[in-house]
């Protein structure tokens, strides 16, 4: 621990709030993740797929009316489906961006209640934008004064502004760091050492993000496109159905396999950076981790052991099915556990700096 | 404070902003509309080819695969520049140690910059519905900002793993 380390993580102060918040809101919006992905996410792919073969059959049987219930319901499954997802990725993300502020709030040249204000702001906006989207599929139009936009998407769009104001305010802070030409934090800095906890979570994210943007780019020039084509091809297929074996069945299945095969390389992707991004954020919160050394390296290898887990084997659903699809959940799990496992050491970092301030 | 540093905190900070910004504006005033677009034109291409319109049927289907491209990218460009955006703050803080000369290190963080930048806009530019140049000028740069960040990245991890840096 350094000399200016109680002053940097006071009780209450703006640091401490956001280590907490943000660590909190990352767990939960990967707790949340995994429960989608395990009670929702299949269930919602297959009643979709079964909603489309219902379509191309109303089409084959020329009956228009049916197609366009059969369309309200399919709108109805990809809004469940598109508001989960989001309500996951902006939890998490919100959940970054309060570690992140929470690192860079030494050199964020504002008042302390300021700085206090700002950090209770991000983290409302960080809970309420989630809890907006995820609310938009069930609060839909009722009540709406606009034509398109519903309460709940008014207040995920409320929480969002909020969240660039504290970011803007934040930015201003720096500036203004920056323009008074400071040779030093305005604050002492958080606590930083080369253990190896730290450079083991600092190199295993840089390489977990950049396998992850390799993987992108490989993804973006060989398979976008191609994804593109072949859906207008089964697309095309649907509504003109081949006489062959299989006819509609068979271009309904090549339709739900493509959209598998995407959502699968879509979530290794993005995954495998946002758990590099984690590590690196984490081997900056490893000093307020008060744990034994033995404790602390274990939940270090859990983490980047569920980090390299989970997007390796969404990759391999496709080949292996629900058996893959158990281990990267699994994966996620891992992750969820060493999350907390260095909240819990982060809480009693905070328990004994409180004690020692007080017998002070 | 050194100025590699402050070149990926502050644009990482103001490049947040901007693509948080531009997600705004697109969840309220394009996102709903063109996934109402999106849906009806998918839906009127199977209720044409139900009331056996072929023709309205296809131009349904165009119309669905052009919404649809866009969407697709306009949700990357925002995700993308703010992913960006917190990985230059983060690697920002801990840029002292990357153990390279100083000079290397600021051609790093303006690499890691200018890919950030440039990679979404090219993307952008795939969806402008102007002349074929302009997509592929969108693409060049896509392409030129991706292979920037994915350098910049491999040669910070190379940074990390050459030990204490100063």
């Amino acid at each position: 621990m350094t000399a200016g380390t109680p002053a940097t993580f006071s009780a209450m102060g703006e640091s401490r709030l956001l280590v907490f918040g943000g660590i909190a809101l990352i767990a939960a919006g990967m707790l949340f993740g995994d429960i989608f992905a395990v009670f929702v996410l299949h269930q919602n792919g297959r009643q979709t797929g079964q909603a489309l073969l219902t379509a191309a059959q109303a089409v084959a049987a020329q009956n228009s009316l049916a197609v366009n219930a059969v369309f309200a319901h399919i709108g109805n499954l990809l809004e469940d489906r598109g508001t989960k997802v989001d309500a996951h990725v902006h939890m998490i993300d919100a959940g970054y961006l309060a570690l992140l502020l929470a690192l860079l709030q030494p050199y964020v040249a504002l008042s302390a209640s300021s700085k206090k204000f700002l950090a209770k702001l991000f983290l409302t906006g960080g809970l309420l934008l989630p809890m907006g989207i995820f609310l938009i599929h069930y609060v839909g139009m009722t009540y709406s004064p606009f034509p398109v936009i519903g309460w709940a998407s008014i207040l995920a769009d409320s929480a969002g502004a909020l969240l660039i104001i504290v970011l803007l305010a934040e930015g201003w802070g720096f500036w203004n760091y920056l323009r008074d030409r400071r040779a030093h934090p305005l604050e002492p800095d958080l606590s930083k050492d080369r253990t190896w906890e730290r450079r083991a979570l600092l190199a295993g994210g840089t390489v977990l993000i950049l396998l992850g943007f390799i993987y992108g780019a490989w993804y973006a020039g060989l398979n976008l496109y191609e994804h593109e084509n072949r859906e207008m091809v089964i697309l095309k297929d649907l509504l003109d159905p081949p006489t062959g074996a299989g006819g509609l069945d068979a271009s309904v299945n090549a339709y739900g396999m493509l959209q598998a095969e995407k959502a699968v390389q879509i979530a290794a992707h993005s995954h495998i950076i946002e758990f590099g991004l984690l590590a690196i954020l984490l081997s900056f919160v490893q000093p307020y981790v008060f744990l034994s050394e033995r404790w602390k390296r274990i939940w270090v290898r859990v983490l980047l052991a569920g980090s390299v887990i989970l997007p390796i084997f969404v990759l391999l659903e496709l080949k292996l099915g629900l058996l893959a699809g158990g281990i990267a959940d699994a994966g996620g799990v891992m992750v969820i556990v060493a999350l907390v496992g260095m909240l819990v050491g982060v809480v009693r970092y905070t328990g004994s700096l409180d004690a020692e301030v007080r017998k002070a | 404070m050194s100025t590699a540093r402050k070149l990926l905190i502050f644009g990482g900070t103001v490049l947040a902003a901007v693509g948080m910004l531009y997600g705004l504006h697109y969840a309220i005033f394009v996102e709903h509309q063109t996934l109402d677009r999106m849906g009806g034109s998918l839906a009127s291409a199977f209720v044409h080819a139900a009331e056996r319109r072929p023709e309205d049927s296809q131009l349904a289907l165009i119309a669905y695969r052009e919404s649809k491209y866009d969407y697709v990218r306009q949700v990357d460009v925002h995700s993308h520049w703010i992913g960006l955006a917190m990985l230059m703050i983060v690697l920002g803080v801990v840029f002292d140690e990357v153990a390279l000369g100083e000079r290397a290190r600021f051609a790093i963080a303006l690499a890691m910059l200018v890919g950030a930048i440039v990679f979404p806009l090219g993307v952008i530019l795939q969806t402008a519905r102007m002349a074929l140049q302009t997509a592929q000028l969108g693409s060049a740069l896509a392409i030129a900002g991706s292979a920037l960040v994915i350098v910049a990245l491999g040669a910070t991890a190379v940074g990390f793993m050459r030990g204490d840096a100063k």
